[in-house]
């Protein structure tokens, strides 16, 4: 019981995360700005930023329901922290595991898009409708693809648990390459996830202000840039697990400075994308993932079933 | 929000799309728009006012600061205006020095404008490599005007500061990095898909719509309309250069990107001319204090397109009368027509694509009632009508206006 | 041709270069040489003509006599455009601009520096 409360509140629990969600901010800011040829922030200003919102004051619009906005932020961060008890870290079993864990992680992990959506509707404010309204468009075009990318891997492991996944790809080392075209669609779905550019459509600063989060403020805000950050680590972590290499039979220290590794280089994939394009528009971002996307994830679920009965066990 | 309802969203007056106010109406349905309407005045700083309280040296630096991107092209259109009217002609060298800072902000705006451009498409990138670009520009402008913004290189009979060689050197050495850079650019536009797609097809304006709204700049360029101050009516020294003017047939924001980066090609190789010929000679003659009485219109071709000034002298030190007619003014009717039946995310970089100064927009306008009557406000009489229109919305000045009437009244 | 993520070029070659960003105030940042900044008063040229006085667009200059062919500028740094027009207009080039520019103070009194006549040095203490 004792060793459960740690694992949820300390490690990999909340404050393992809260720490790595910081880094993970500090270096995709640091990233950025050296692709633009900036200095960028110095190394404690997500820091800075986090202890300057709490002191901020909360300013809710007369119609907005104050209780639903209140507990939004919480919603979305104890999916995301839940999620990351069923992703292993520092060896080749989760904390929990049982079988059929993929699809749990994977519905906790869509928690924090329906909070961003109800946080915005019930702000009422113009602004805020509008976007919720797109993130929720924007979640029946990504969705697709990333499922059927992560659930192609565990189709090939014949298996519906992370840490059974993870066994089976450190006795098959070969096979992970097998995936890396699901890897590559779900980079590109990740950026739809966290809403960043191209796919930053629901938060799009100069068009509508700041879509859902518009009428956050103060306490609240600073627990909803947690929640980004540490829903970018456990992102990123699903990813590392499921795509990978992973484990290999090494000390659980060097297993988990792999692990970091792992999670910093997509972190580093994601920024570096996101340098690199202009926001697309809502119309074209469907029309992307549906003929582009969704066509290569089918085509990686058959390459995956053929393999399945092809290569040895 | 119903389903069959129109949704109507203000952008505006303060919104992070807009750097400067101004309030946009929009109706929506779903994500298209149904209807736009525009208001302006959120600039207005009576300028044209405090100009007659002026004399003219002093409203040279007042109608400077109408602007601090297109600076130069007010000052300069001003102090044409007024050479003209008590008939003083400038020397030959002080003419190409205003044409090459006249040059040298066209750079520094259009390059603005990219990265302005790719900010409201969320290609935060582009906005941070063309501003980088754009510090060349700002720096080779302090070290010759002594300013970055707001130069101040004009005085009435010619300019005040002169170029000596090793800045000749400088200013070659900063076109040539500005010339690769500018070619990496047009190159990016080109082929960059995530650009291309979202600036291509928005903001239609036909060329007989953009002729009839009075479309003027880069906007009516884009167009097809071949319409630039600097080849129809040549001042400075712009009829001893040769350039070319940059029309593109796509109509639409995509074309005015390219016209734009046109334009810089074209201005680099102004400014090569330039140096080139420039001749020796004085750089200013005297001019009398005291301006003889007459009228001039003046043109120039600001980075925004065809800006206007009109003064009226009575013989004395202060102008009778300024009237500045800015480039965005004409512009902007045609937003309402460029937004019809687009998305709400193309509303950005449309309005960012006219390249609009509200700063250089808001001044007074006569609007013709219809049936003729003419009606003047005095101060007093807008105060009350402002205090009526709050207290129909519920607000309630007048004890507010109690207290200032009477700080006013024992001043 | 279409090229999506051409930029990718660039991008990865500002990672090895140096910032074109500097870290201010930590690192100090000048103008040129030509550069508007604060007025210098040489009081043992001034005439007193006021023709400074005439042509500023602020009013920000403000000629004083304190004694026989002495007198004192006080400048109000806050009124100031740093135009320069009167240091073209003073006809004995008593005033001139140097490239100072970090002109900020907490308080507003301290913005309005006073030249004596005797020494045409700079009077306010600088905080």
């Amino acid at each position: 019981m004792g060793i459960a409360i740690f694992h949820i509140l300390v490690f990999p629990g909340l404050l393992f995360l809260t720490i790595f969600g910081f880094v993970a901010e500090y270096f995709d800011r640091k990233l950025c700005a050296r692709l633009q040829n900036r200095i960028g922030p110095p190394w404690f200003q997500p820091i800075a930023d986090f202890i300057k919102l709490l002191g901020k004051e909360e300013i809710m619009p007369r119609e907005a329901d104050v209780i639903v906005l209140k507990l939004i932020p919480l919603f979305a961060l104890v999916a995301c922290v839940t999620a990351i008890l069923y992703i292993p870290i520092w060896g080749q079993q989760a904390i929990f595991s049982f079988n059929g864990d993929i699809i749990v992680v994977l519905y906790l992990l869509t928690i924090p898009t329906l909070a961003y959506f109800l946080g915005g509707w019930y702000s009422r404010s113009v602004y805020s409708m509008i976007g919720a309204v797109r993130t929720l468009t924007q979640l029946f075009a990504y969705e697709v693809p990333l499922f059927m990318c992560i659930l192609a891997s565990a189709l090939l492991a014949d298996t519906w648990s992370i840490s059974e996944m993870v066994t089976f790809y450190n006795h098959h080392l070969g096979y992970w390459f097998c995936n890396l075209l699901g890897f590559a669609i779900a980079i590109v779905c990740l950026l739809g996830k966290l809403e960043k550019v191209p796919f930053d459509i629901p938060e799009a600063e100069t068009e509508i202000v700041a879509g859902s989060f518009t009428e956050f403020g103060g306490k609240l805000l600073a627990l909803l840039r947690m929640t980004f950050n540490i829903e970018l680590v456990v992102v990123a972590s699903l990813l590392a697990a499921v795509f990978l290499p992973f484990g290999l039979n090494f000390h659980p220290a060097i297993i988990f400075i792999l692990y970091l590794i792992q999670v910093f280089s997509i972190i580093a994939v994601i920024t570096f994308l996101r340098s690199l394009f202009a926001r697309l528009r809502l119309d074209q971002m469907i029309a992307f993932c549906w003929k582009y996307l969704a066509p290569a994830a089918f085509a990686q679920v058959l390459i995956n079933l053929i393999l399945k009965g092809i290569l040895p066990r | 929000m119903r389903y069959s309802k129109d949704v109507k969203i203000p952008i505006g007056p303060q919104h992070p799309a807009l750097k400067e106010p101004e309030s946009f109406l929009i109706s929506l349905r779903g994500e298209k728009i149904t209807a736009a309407s525009v208001r302006l005045g959120y600039n207005h700083r009576g300028i044209e006012k405090a100009c007659e309280e002026r004399t003219y040296i002093q409203d040279l630096y007042l109608i400077e600061r109408i602007c601090g991107i297109c600076s130069h092209s007010h000052s300069t259109c001003f102090v044409q205006a007024v050479e003209e009217i008590a008939g003083i002609e400038i020397p030959a060298r002080a003419r190409y020095v205003r044409t090459l800072i006249g040059e040298l902000e066209r750079i520094h705006s259009h390059l603005l404008w990219l990265g302005v451009a790719g900010h409201e498409i969320g290609f935060d990138t582009l906005l941070m490599y063309t501003w980088r670009d754009r510090e060349i520009v700002m720096d080779i402008l302090a070290s010759t005007t002594g300013n970055r913004v707001n130069y101040g290189i004009n005085t009435i009979g010619g300019v005040r500061r002169d170029i000596n060689p090793q800045q000749n050197q400088q200013i070659l050495e900063a076109v040539g990095i500005l010339e690769d850079r500018t070619k990496y650019y047009i190159s990016l536009a080109t082929s960059e898909s995530t650009l291309i797609n979202r600036l291509s097809g928005v903001g239609l304006l036909s060329m007989e719509d953009a002729k009839q709204l009075g479309a003027v700049g880069p906007v009516a360029r884009a167009s097809g309309i071949a319409r630039d101050v600097r080849k129809d009516d040549p001042y400075a020294a712009y009829a001893d250069l040769d350039f070319k003017v940059i029309t593109d047939s796509h109509c639409d924001v995509y074309g005015r990107t390219l016209v734009r980066m046109g334009e810089l090609m074209q201005s680099y190789s102004i400014i090569r001319q330039i140096i080139q010929k420039i001749p020796g000679g004085p750089i200013t003659v005297k001019s009398p204090r005291k301006i003889p009485v007459g009228e001039a219109v003046s043109r120039y071709e600001a980075p925004r397109g065809e800006d206007m000034h009109y003064v009226r002298a009575n013989g004395t030190e202060k102008p009778d009368r300024v009237k500045v007619r800015a480039p965005t003014l004409a512009n902007i009717q045609a937003v309402s027509k460029m937004l019809e039946d687009r998305y709400l995310a193309d509303l950005p970089i449309v309005i960012a694509a006219i390249d609009p100064c509200f700063s250089c927009t808001d001044r007074t306008i006569a609007v013709n009632m219809s049936d003729g009557n003419k009606n003047t406000l005095t101060w007093q009489s807008l105060r009350l009508q402002s205090l009526q229109w709050y207290r129909d919305r519920g607000v309630d000045f007048t004890e507010l206006n109690k207290k200032v009437m009477e700080r006013f009244s024992t001043k | 041709m279409i090229n999506p993520g051409k930029i990718a070029g660039l991008l990865l070659h500002s990672l090895f270069k140096k910032p074109a960003t500097i870290d201010y105030p930590a690192q100090p940042s000048g103008m040129p040489k030509g550069f508007r900044g604060k007025l210098k008063f040489n009081a043992k040229l001034c005439i007193g003509c006021k023709l400074c006085m005439r042509d500023c667009p602020s009013d920000a200059i403000i000629i004083r006599k304190v004694g026989e062919k002495k007198f004192e500028a006080e400048i109000d740094m806050a009124k100031c455009i740093y135009c320069a027009q009167c240091v073209d207009s003073c006809p004995k080039k008593a005033l001139e601009s140097t490239p100072e520019f970090e002109l900020a103070h907490l308080d507003r009194m301290k913005l309005k520096v006073v030249f004596s006549a005797d020494t045409g040095d700079d009077t306010t203490e600088k905080t």
